[in-house]
């Protein structure tokens, strides 16, 4: 019975510390797609660069059109976008090989990222959402 | 009696510090190849250029006559290492703003797609002054050939995201033409070191004539 109580004890330090991890970041594979999609030309601090490529951090655009980012997300982006005040108009390329669900899960990540708190898209509705798309946001389709 | 062995550690250490600031820091080295001119080995320097900037202005080695500067390749619709590069640049264009002594040079690897106006455009939106930052353009191989004296390699490659693989040094080059540092341009702490370089260089060209020439 001697080892009873320590393993007790070290399965609930164990448990305690997977927990934390999780609640610590429920968006760990959005972050891990964000880092190695997003954020060269977004940065890791989501703050784009100057002029030419929109923010993500406290972005007025992600508030208001949470609807296309599934969209942008996959297929990219051409034209004129108003972020906070400024007007981008680069090409956005997007990114074809991630799935549905994979784009949930960036979209959540970055929603929640940086001071971010603009909700949680789910699966279905960015399932639905990239059934109506299939081109650039922004271009003539 | 403890009060004069006191003074006098104060005294030497004052003494010690006043001479660390005022020893010059090692100046850096002349990284460039050692190459035969005339009977005698001398390190390569950056070879003779025509280029033309973001305003359709000429940018040639005689631009950056008595200056250092900094160089790096890049294109504007680069969708990978590009947009941190040209952070850190603006990093260092903003810390050098009033420094009339040091100017920025960014070439673009994608002359088809980066004319003049794309580079005005660019430049323009990042709001950069273009007598301190030269966007350039020019003939692919002339652009292409430099890369190689300023450290990078750029190769056309279809199958990458953008079209090009292409080496993200930013380097700095001294008033003689030779390469003293360079960093990886993606890499923050090697940026931080590389804008000390960039300070040393200032500190030497203040101090002495220009090493190797």
């Amino acid at each position: 019975m001697k080892w009873k109580i320590p393993s007790l004890l070290a399965a609930s330090v164990l448990f305690a510390l997977l927990f934390s991890d999780c609640q610590d970041n429920p968006y760990k594979q959005g972050e891990i797609l964000y880092t190695n999609y997003c954020a060269s030309c977004h940065m890791d601090d989501g703050t784009g660069l100057q002029g030419n490529i929109p923010p993500l951090a406290n972005a007025d655009y992600l508030k208001t059109d949470q609807d296309k980012l599934a969209c942008i997300t996959r297929y990219g982006m051409v034209g004129e976008v108003m972020v906070n005040g400024e007007t981008y108009n680069n090409v956005m390329p997007g990114v074809p090989e991630l799935s549905a669900f994979e784009i949930t899960n960036v979209i959540n990540y970055i929603n929640h990222a940086w001071g971010n708190d603009y909700g949680l898209a789910k699966y279905d509705e960015v399932k639905a959402a990239l059934e109506q798309c299939d081109a650039p946001v922004g271009s003539a389709q | 009696m403890r009060w004069i062995a006191d003074t006098l550690i104060a005294f030497t250490l004052l003494i010690v510090g006043v001479a660390a600031c005022d020893s010059d820091p090692e100046p850096l080295p002349v990284l460039n190849k050692r190459v035969e001119v005339e009977g005698q080995m001398q390190p390569q320097r950056i070879p003779e250029f025509t280029f033309i900037n973001q305003d359709s202005q000429l940018v040639t080695r005689e631009t950056f006559a008595g200056k250092a500067y900094v160089a790096d390749f890049f294109f504007t619709s680069c969708p990978t290492i590009c947009p941190i590069m040209t952070r850190n640049m603006l990093k260092i264009y903003r810390q050098f703003e009033e420094e009339e002594r040091l100017l920025l040079l960014s070439h673009t690897i994608d002359p088809g797609r980066d004319s003049v106006g794309q580079l005005h455009r660019y430049a323009e939106n990042i709001g950069v002054s273009s007598g301190k930052w030269h966007f350039v353009t020019g003939q692919k191989d002339s652009l292409y050939a430099i890369a190689d004296d300023y450290f990078n390699v750029v190769v056309e490659d279809p199958t990458l995201p953008g079209g090009y693989d292409h080496s993200g040094r930013l380097v700095l080059i001294d008033t003689a033409g030779h390469i003293r540092a360079y960093c990886n341009g993606t890499n923050d702490e090697e940026v931080q070191q590389f804008i000390k370089d960039i300070q040393r260089l200032l500190h030497e060209m203040e101090n002495s004539e220009p090493a190797g020439s």
